[in-house]
């Protein structure tokens, strides 16, 4: 079966695609991929902005992103007619200042300083993911940008698809019934409940007042009662940048690894943006070995470099070409496994458009690095 | 090596960057700890079944089952922690209120009371791994010879075990702050070691090297650095500071092609063999320097090979064996 080709330039190259979500599993390489492939759209002619949740340093000096301040800057050194911004995630900030525009400042002082505010905007499950949906929103909605193109890499959950669902779980989480009832417990609490279950509630509560001391529930009812006044619930929010995700304009790209574990994430991904009817742009496989493989089997391989080692010489060469076809015999066993994980992917997801990126000896830390990983991502087939 | 690393740990959490390898690590540390018939328990805390997974068993319940035997009569056991099972279980204790707590799980109050408070999560999580280390001293029937915790990735460990400052905002006395004392006991103590898995690439090795720094500072115990999937070069050290400053004698390895009749493809063959020979130097030249920067971190440095042909039981067995020969008992 022949996998349909992935031709990355088609997709950069069309102008009604405005958003381009690359995911995938830890440490794949996504944000390497959305920061070459926003460099690539920007020098074929596009203005592209590119949303990165936790560049390597390196990786965000190649960007000229030396300091975190949660705004896109112009990247120098683009050639062509089109431009590049690209930003760093800041979601602790990302959330003061959608408090900051949402209250007035004696509200928004009265939010910000709250202690369980600085746990939310902070260390929560999920609030990153919730802020890299609202940040997406906020640079789609600013209509007076510069670019019409935009890349967000996602954060580096511990599965990928968190990325869609911890931003609808914070948001009812913060609209949910059990805040309501905590905050206003006077206030015919529990309504729609049931008795049982409103005398349940109160061994909840006073449970959680014990093991929790009665301070953190009542800095969580402070908070709630002081953003719910102020805009009109972060579920709302959290469903309006996801429906933006389903629009014909926005594109998924599934970033794997040819390995078990990464294709697996792939998989589940996939099959999630099926059923939320969101459109797949297709999977981009990077770290592919790249070897000519039709020069000859590793077995031929292993077998001339057995015949070499036995020849009674003195040339170092003789030897390094017997370890050189050794190192060639390894790596087409490797680039086999590597074929052989990504059919069983293609097997079970027939039709999704693939790139394969060679694997490349070392970092990005430069745009000509990423430029390079532009061209491979173009290319998409190793050698 | 003949040195025991370690002796006298009785936990062993292991946390790592996404994609290292970090279960795969503590289900070979399990497997070595549990020669010569001691039984381990290996814990997950993050849900992700991916012990279930590697060991090729069905997904594993909120209870201790075997799921391997290892060479000389041992035993691995596996435990999947959740936070809401783990704060039923603290309910009952310590409050006898097992139906209550069922009902109000099934509200969605247990899921709601561990999202206001992640510090309570991770109390209750590190918690239950401390009340399995503390079994031994009671010589409980059910006691193992070491706990394994395939812990969270290493931008979060550091928070995660710390538990005591992580509860700090909550309440100031009673159980749930006897409890993270407990815990902190064990924890911060020589008990514990924490291990961190890299892989000899820049963005894991950074990250292994801020988590030492963050352990450190708060304290906590670091144990080993295991450096998984790596390769020995094929090349000798002069070969491969030719290949990398581009210096292969191409002709003449065209011309021991030839010797072994590859004529017609010896000038093709040539070029793609020096080609990968390259590739070959600077990925080595590059995987040195991570090294290095490891080596100089103060803690022992635990190699792991590639294997390549993926990871599944027997290879499992495989690491064990190479962990044992480096000290691991």
């Amino acid at each position: 079966m022949e996998t349909p080709h992935l031709h990355i330039d088609e997709l950069i190259d069309d102008r009604e695609i405005s958003i381009v979500v690359c995911t995938g599993a830890g440490g794949v390489g996504k944000t390497t991929t959305a920061a070459a492939l926003a460099l690539r759209a920007a020098e074929r002619g596009r203005h592209v902005c590119v949303l990165t949740i936790d560049p390597a340093r390196r990786l965000a000096q190649a960007m000229g992103l030396t300091e975190l301040d949660n705004n896109p800057r112009e990247v120098p050194g683009i050639d062509g007619g089109g431009s590049l911004h690209a930003m760093m995630l800041d979601m602790k900030r990302t959330f003061d200042e959608v408090v900051e525009a949402h209250a007035d400042p004696t509200r928004a002082q009265q939010i910000l300083s709250n202690p369980f505010y600085e746990a939310l905007s902070s260390s929560f499950a999920g609030t990153q993911e919730y802020m890299a949906m609202e940040k997406l929103g906020q640079l789609h909605a600013a209509s007076e940008a510069p670019w019409d193109l935009i890349i967000v890499d996602t954060p580096p959950s511990r599965s990928a698809l968190d990325f869609l669902d911890a931003p609808a779980r914070l948001g009812s989480f913060l609209d949910g019934r059990f805040i309501r009832i905590l905050t206003a417990p006077a206030r015919g609490a529990g309504r729609g409940l049931g008795r049982i279950a409103v005398a349940g509630f109160g061994i909840f509560t006073g449970v959680l007042s014990k093991i929790l001391g009665a301070q953190v529930l009542a800095d969580v009812g402070t908070f709630v009662a002081a953003i719910d006044t102020t805009f009109g619930g972060f579920r709302e929010r959290a469903d309006a940048t996801f429906s933006l995700l389903q629009e014909p304009s926005t594109r998924f790209l599934v970033v794997a690894t040819p390995e078990s574990d990464a294709l697996r994430e792939a998989s589940y991904f996939v099959e999630r943006l099926q059923q939320e009817n969101m459109p797949l742009g297709g999977l981009i496989v990077n770290r592919v070995l790249d070897v000519e493989r039709d020069l000859l089997s590793a077995d031929t391989a292993i077998a001339a470099a057995e015949k070499l080692a036995l020849e009674d010489s003195d040339t170092d060469s003789v030897d390094l070409t017997a370890r050189l076809l050794t190192l060639h015999a390894s790596r087409l066993r490797t680039r086999e496994r590597q074929h052989h994980l990504t059919e069983r992917f293609t097997g079970a997801h027939p039709g999704v458009e693939t790139a394969h990126v060679a694997a490349l000896p070392e970092d990005v830390h430069d745009l000509a690095g990423l430029r390079e990983v532009g061209e491979l991502l173009a290319r998409g087939t190793p050698v | 090596m003949d040195e025991t690393l370690w002796p006298g740990v009785g936990l062993h959490v292991v946390s790592g960057k996404g994609g290292t390898g970090k279960t795969t690590i503590a289900a070979a540390l399990a497997m070595a700890l549990a020669r010569d018939g001691r039984r381990t328990l290996l814990m997950e805390v993050e849900g992700r079944q991916g012990i279930s997974q590697l060991f090729d068993v069905p997904p594993l319940p909120y209870e201790e089952r075997k799921v391997a035997v290892a060479p000389g009569g041992g035993e691995v056991w596996a435990l999947a922690v959740d936070p809401e099972d783990a704060l039923l279980d603290y309910l009952e204790i310590f409050y006898n209120l097992r139906r209550a707590g069922s009902a109000l799980r099934r509200m969605g109050a247990v899921d709601f009371a561990t999202t206001i408070a992640p510090g309570l999560r991770d109390v209750l999580l590190t918690g239950k791994a401390c009340e399995v280390v503390r079994r031994s001293e009671k010589n409980a029937p059910d006691a193992y010879d070491a706990v394994i915790l395939d812990a969270p990735p290493t931008g979060r460990i550091t928070r995660f075990l710390n538990v005591n400052s992580e509860v700090s905002g909550l309440a100031k006395v009673g159980p749930i702050r006897n409890h993270a004392d407990l815990v902190m006991s064990v924890i911060a103590s020589p008990r514990t070691a924490v291990h961190l898995v890299t892989l000899l690439e820049e963005m894991p090795v950074q990250e292994t090297i801020d988590g030492i720094t963050e352990l450190r500072q708060a304290e906590l115990p670091v144990g080993g650095i295991f450096v998984n999937m790596t390769r020995t070069p094929i090349l000798t050290d002069a070969e491969l500071d030719r290949a990398v400053h581009g210096d292969l004698p191409a002709d003449q390895i065209e011309q021991a092609l030839r010797s072994v009749a590859f004529a017609d493809k010896a000038p093709a063959l040539a070029a793609t063999l020096v080609r990968e020979g390259d590739d070959h130097a600077r990925r080595v030249a590059l995987e040195r320097r991570e090294a290095a920067r490891l080596a100089d971190l103060g803690a022992p440095v635990l190699p792991l090979p590639y294997l390549s042909d993926g990871i599944d039981l027997a290879s499992l067995y495989e690491l064990a064996e190479l962990l044992r020969a480096q000290g691991v008992r």
